[in-house]
């Protein structure tokens, strides 16, 4: 029983046929509240479809996926939003010709005002609470004093910081974020590790898909390797460290990923 | 910052009103004082600001707007017949249905967007406007349009007052006062100052800013939590509420709906109009309905006649040379200047003339600001 409410997500005996490629077999994920989750695998794994299946955009041949025990296969894009599983995507998605203020804004008040609210007589300047909450998440990401530039003038690097802060304003019950460092170069790197190590003190629960071990190294609580649409082990980063069947798949050998 | 906001939200209401209704004074120079145009400013300025709120905010073009011009149109006409020649409940008629109209059209069109959404705009146009000749002609009248007559029977009025049988046509009219000549450009212009305002205050709101990042990323919008739909389809409404309102006020200026006013080209209009003057600003759409309808006033009146005095200057040969040489961008051959002109704005200055504006002043601030350098050396 405890287990059940400690649980944000959980993916169980979960299916995947595309034709006749078994993209996923037998997946059973459990992911814990409050920690960070990493799931890494080869190319080809099934990692991105694993992460359609997670947000309940595609769905599973068989098994179900719970969030916070309610079933969100089939749900709309906004939905499961509202419900509180917010992702960060591969490429940054942002409001590129809109100010950074602007782009922090819109997530915040699809918070409070939920996925439709029509109200024109209110004047945005007037959102005092929702700017000062904007405002601060800039300032988290020290971003602050480039607020009313265009999103789309930014660094590659920064978009994805602008991303992730975007998401955490809405403050999600789980943060799905797919290889947050991708193309991003090594000061860039380091530098979305210490944010992200920052959030994870505040607690939010995240499943982490990337390619940097580094990156899972430094941030993960508990890993899961999926290798051929399986996922063939789980456990601390230390223990995938030492696990000789994860080395034999993807690490292979294991000493210059230290 | 909150008060200055306001403040300045009061200031531009202010001048913007000023503007407007001072219009007589300041076009009479310019040769376009008369209560003709002036209409047409301010009612094509209503239809292109409405116009501007699905397009200009949301990115999504619509090749079928001239629906809902001619839905009002039609309405207040039919208003005018059955009820009253006051030109209120026209207005009010004409725009809600016209809204609803959009609504319907907008439900089925907004299931895709893009190319696809435009296209499927331009089918229910000329859906619309071929039933309007055939289909619909009880209601519209065909090709004749549809006018009033005087034994209409116009419930409301007789009711209030004795209305003589056979006395001619009545007029269009706001409580006793006629509106035909400036009555009626003041009418209108009032009603482009609240039709203004309701635009600014979209602009300035947390929806205004929702639609421009629909504009911006849906895809992003959607996984933000946001339900995209029914905000487009609000804005899609919002829009064809704006172009009833125009249509209506076309018929109380003259009384007579014509299918014409469906077609597609009608539709084509506002889009020029929003394009050439700056799509997504606020004050875009008006610099675009004043430029085109003032040139077109101007260039459709001229004829060979006009061509020969201007270059009356010239040797008899020159002169006959520059006459068949301009004429076929003046009088009938009018649209090919306003083609050319669209041309040489969306290549320069894709942004429109607002974005013209802003490349002045920018280069005027630069100017200033070497000037100021050089003082500052010497």
């Amino acid at each position: 029983m405890n287990k059940m409410t400690d649980s944000v997500l959980k993916i169980s005996n979960v299916n995947k046929n595309f034709g006749g490629l078994k993209a996923l077999t037998d997946i059973n994920l459990n992911i814990e509240k409050g920690k960070v989750h990493a799931i890494i695998g080869p190319n080809g794994a099934g990692k991105s479809t694993l992460l359609n299946v997670c947000i309940g955009l595609l769905a599973p041949d068989t098994g179900e996926v719970l969030f916070d025990n309610q079933n969100i296969v089939g749900k709309q894009a906004h939905e499961i939003n509202q419900m509180g599983l917010v992702r960060v995507f591969q490429t940054p998605e942002i409001f590129t010709d809109l100010s950074l203020l602007e782009n922090v804004m819109i997530p915040a008040l699809a918070k409070r005002d939920g996925a439709f609210k029509f109200k024109i007589f209110q004047d945005l300047a007037d959102e005092k609470d929702i700017m000062q909450e904007a405002n601060d998440v800039l300032a988290s990401i020290g971003m602050q004093d480039k607020m009313d530039s265009m999103a789309g003038s930014m660094s590659r690097g920064d978009k994805r910081r602008l991303e992730l802060a975007m998401c955490l304003i809405q403050h999600p019950k789980l943060l799905l974020l797919d290889e947050p460092t991708a193309g991003m170069a090594r000061h860039d790197t380091n530098q979305t590790i210490e944010l992200l190590k920052k959030i994870k003190e505040g607690g939010m629960t995240k499943i982490i898909i990337e390619h940097d071990m580094h990156v899972v190294f430094s941030v993960a609580d508990t890993i899961s390797v999926l290798a051929r649409g399986q996922i063939i082990a789980t456990g601390t980063p230390e223990e995938i460290k030492n696990s000789a069947l994860v080395k034999e798949a993807y690490l292979g050998g294991g000493d210059d990923n230290e | 910052m909150q008060i200055e906001k306001k403040r300045s939200n009061l200031f531009i209401m202010a001048m913007f009103s000023i503007v407007v209704l001072s219009m007589p004074i300041w076009l009479d120079p310019l040769g376009a004082n008369y209560p003709d145009l002036l209409q047409k400013f301010a009612i094509f300025g209503i239809f292109a600001i409405g116009y501007n709120i699905l397009f200009g905010l949301t990115g999504y073009l619509s090749f079928g707007h001239a629906i809902f011009l001619g839905v009002g149109s039609y309405t207040a006409v039919w208003s005018f017949k059955l009820l009253s020649m006051n030109a209120i409940p026209a207005i009010i008629f004409g725009t809600v249905l016209a809204g609803i109209i959009a609504a319907l059209v907008g439900y089925v069109s907004l299931r895709r967007s893009g190319i696809y959404f435009s296209i499927l705009t331009l089918a229910f146009a000329q859906m619309f406007y071929n039933l309007a000749y055939s289909v619909l002609t009880p209601l519209t009248n065909g090709e004749t349009g549809l006018t009033i007559s005087s034994d209409d029977p116009r419930v409301l009025d007789r009711l209030f007052s004795d209305v003589a049988a056979g006395g001619g046509l009545p007029s269009t009219e706001v409580f006793g006062i006629s509106m035909s000549g400036y009555s009626g450009f003041y009418f209108t212009a009032v009603i482009l100052i609240l039709a203004f305002f309701i635009s600014l205050k979209i602009f300035n709101s947390p929806f205004g800013l929702k639609l421009k990042a629909i504009k911006s990323n849906q895809h992003r919008m959607k996984y933000t939590g946001y339900n995209t739909r029914p905000y487009l389809i609000t804005a899609f409404v919002i829009s064809g509420m704006f172009a009833g309102l125009a249509g209506s006020l076309m018929a109380v200026t003259d009384p007579l709906a014509g299918a014409e006013r469906m077609q597609w080209t009608a539709s084509g209009e506002v889009v020029l109009m929003t394009i050439l003057g700056g799509v997504g600003t606020l004050y875009g759409p008006l610099f675009g309905v004043a430029i085109i309808k003032y040139l077109e006033n101007i260039f459709s009146a001229v004829n060979e006649a006009v061509l020969q005095s201007f270059f009356a200057f010239m040797p008899q040969w020159l002169n006959d040379t520059m006459v068949v040489i301009v004429s076929p961008f003046v009088g009938e051959g009018w649209h090919l200047t306003l083609g050319l002109m669209f041309i040489v704005i969306v290549i320069f200055l894709p942004g429109g003339v607002t974005e013209g504006f802003q490349k002045l002043k920018e280069k005027f601030k630069k100017n200033d600001d070497q000037q100021k350098l050089k003082q500052g050396d010497e």
